[in-house]
């Protein structure tokens, strides 16, 4: 407030006192660029690159299992987009009970959710597998509509909350303009709650969409035809049978980081084109 | 649609509460056709929740809130009808952000009319050249100033042809030097005739458009009549010690503590 205060404690002096912060941001990174380099130098130094390629790109494996995997990518994207689109059906069901004004329907969809979301999905998968054909005596003519159930059911109890956390987050205000409008409720989530809402959820369903790429590897536990095969059966079938050490595996690794990275970019392209004009 | 000169909204003995907090205490309030009432009060005082409960945005708790011949506190009221012949402008706009200008006028008379696409757009483009906005048809309603995005969400409830206009604090959100604009659209529309229920703070518009200013403190209607009455000779203490907060902001005499509201 006064001048007199501030003057009592010379700027010049409290400045000076030590190294300045730009300084020593500088000093920070030089060292941390000596650390990498020094761990590269010891890796290069110390790895044994015959063995490693041996054991990372093995020849004979990779001509053993690259032919397979092509379609064993499409198989994992297959069962993937089915269970993706059972999830989000059964997802959006679920997340509209939770919304209910009937109890009933709440305290269904909330232990529905509590339950697929507590137990593995391999558990779902084992079940849907041998326990539900021989239980109720059906038998799935469709290993993509068996998949489709088993992962979708796991995945639906995730997506209904993301589903609902983002129907709630289109302002009240919205809502209320629609209602006065003379717009029915149906009407108003359909046209108006909805639309916003899905570019909301866009990225949690991405990764949600990532999870179930992954999880269609617990199919193995259904048994599958050869031509079945999804990419981590593959994999796993040519480790034992083609040797090589981990390059299978690698292989497999890559296809999964081949069919993930696109949907990434996918889903960031989504957003800009579902963006509103000038919207933040 | 209504007979001239019947009430267009008629309430008696409106109470509403939340919770154990009573918002409205008993609102007496006829307004006829062609009438422009404007509801001033201070903040807390229930201003907003009796313009709410004329579209049933809120439920009053008893009482009997009547538009347009209708009851609208019958539990059985197709209310959705009601509100197509009622249009409301909100504090905050809330236009719907991802439709474009021309969408945002077109989407309940196409869902809720059941007007053909041309139809729609034609009465939309007629309501948007109404409040000077023409040429933003194409527009998103964030690429507009809050004065224009105000002045679509007027053109989207007038493309109901609405008998009633409820205004919730239309200018309240908006940087000072974009009200006129707003208040202009809506004295045009006064001037046509439109029956209008506006809760307000602007007291220069209430003087010079309402035919009826209405003081709400603290849940009641303290006092009503013109605007030269209750703006220019109020006779309720109460009522002069408001319309000094809001004329003279800068000379607020300390001794008058604002009534506790919440």
């Amino acid at each position: 407030m006064s001048s007199e205060r501030l003057s009592a404690r010379p700027a010049l002096e409290v400045g000076r006192a030590r190294m300045s912060p730009r300084r020593r941001a500088i000093l920070s990174r030089r060292i941390q660029y000596v650390v990498i380099f020094a761990v590269l130098l010891v890796l290069a130094l110390t790895a044994d690159w015959g063995r490693l390629g041996e054991v990372f790109f093995n020849r004979e494996a990779i001509e053993y299992v690259a032919p397979k995997l092509p379609h064993a990518a499409l198989n994992t994207i297959i069962y993937t987009a089915a269970a993706f689109a059972v999830g989000i059906a059964l997802g959006l069901v679920l997340a509209l009970m939770k919304l209910s004004q009937v109890r009933f329907y709440r305290v269904v969809a909330t232990g529905y959710v509590e339950f697929f979301r507590g137990i593995p999905a391999l558990l779902v998968v084992i079940a849907f597998g041998y326990a539900i054909p021989t239980a109720f005596q059906i038998r799935f003519d469709s290993i993509i509509l068996q998949i489709a159930l088993a992962l979708g059911a796991v995945s639906a109890a995730y997506m209904a909350e993301t589903i609902r956390a983002g129907i709630q987050a289109v302002p009240k205000g919205q809502v209320e303009a629609a209602r006065s409008l003379g717009m029915s409720s149906g009407a108003t989530l359909r046209r108006v709650v909805i639309p916003q809402a899905f570019r909301i959820i866009l990225p949690p369903m991405t990764n949600e969409a990532v999870l179930l790429l992954k999880d269609t590897s617990l199919t193995f536990a259904l048994g599958l035809q050869v031509l079945d095969f999804e990419l981590t059966k593959v994999g796993r079938n040519a480790l034992s049978e083609a040797g090589g050490g981990l390059t299978s595996i690698v292989l497999v690794g890559i296809m999964y980081l081949l069919i993930t990275i696109p949907l990434s970019s996918l889903t960031r392209w989504l957003e800009r084109k579902t963006g509103y004009k000038g919207h933040v | 649609m209504t007979v001239t000169g019947a009430p267009v909204v008629e309430i008696t003995g409106l109470h509403k509460s939340f919770g154990a907090r009573e918002v409205l205490k008993g609102i007496e309030l006829t307004v006829s056709q062609g009438e422009v009432v404007c509801i001033i009060g201070a903040s807390g005082s229930g201003k907003s929740t009796l313009l709410r409960c004329v579209n049933l945005l809120e439920q009053p708790t008893s009482g009997v809130v009547t538009v347009l011949g209708v009851e609208v506190t019958d539990p059985d009221v197709d209310i959705d009808k009601v509100r197509t012949h009622v249009g409301m402008v909100f504090q905050q706009f809330n236009l719907f952000p991802h439709r474009s200008v021309l969408e945002n006028c077109t989407l309940a008379q196409r869902q809720v009319l059941k007007r053909s696409k041309e139809e729609a757009e034609a009465i939309a483009r007629k309501n948007l050249a109404h409040v000077g906005l023409a040429d933003r048809e194409a527009s998103m309603p964030a690429q507009l100033s809050g004065g224009q995005q105000q002045r679509v969400a007027i053109a989207r409830a007038l493309s109901m042809d609405p008998a009633l206009m409820l205004f919730d604090e239309p200018t309240s959100a908006l940087d000072p030097e974009l009200v006129g604009e707003v208040l202009t659209v809506m004295r045009e529309l006064a001037d046509e005739g439109m029956t209008m229920l506006v809760v307000t703070h602007e007291m220069a518009f209430a003087r010079e458009v309402a035919d009826r200013v209405i003081f709400l403190d603290e849940g009641v209607i303290l006092e009503q009549g013109t605007p030269e009455q209750i703006i220019g000779a109020p006779t309720q203490e109460r009522t002069r010690a408001f319309l000094r907060r809001v004329l003279d902001p800068t000379h607020v005499p300390e001794v008058e503590a604002p009534p506790a509201s919440s």
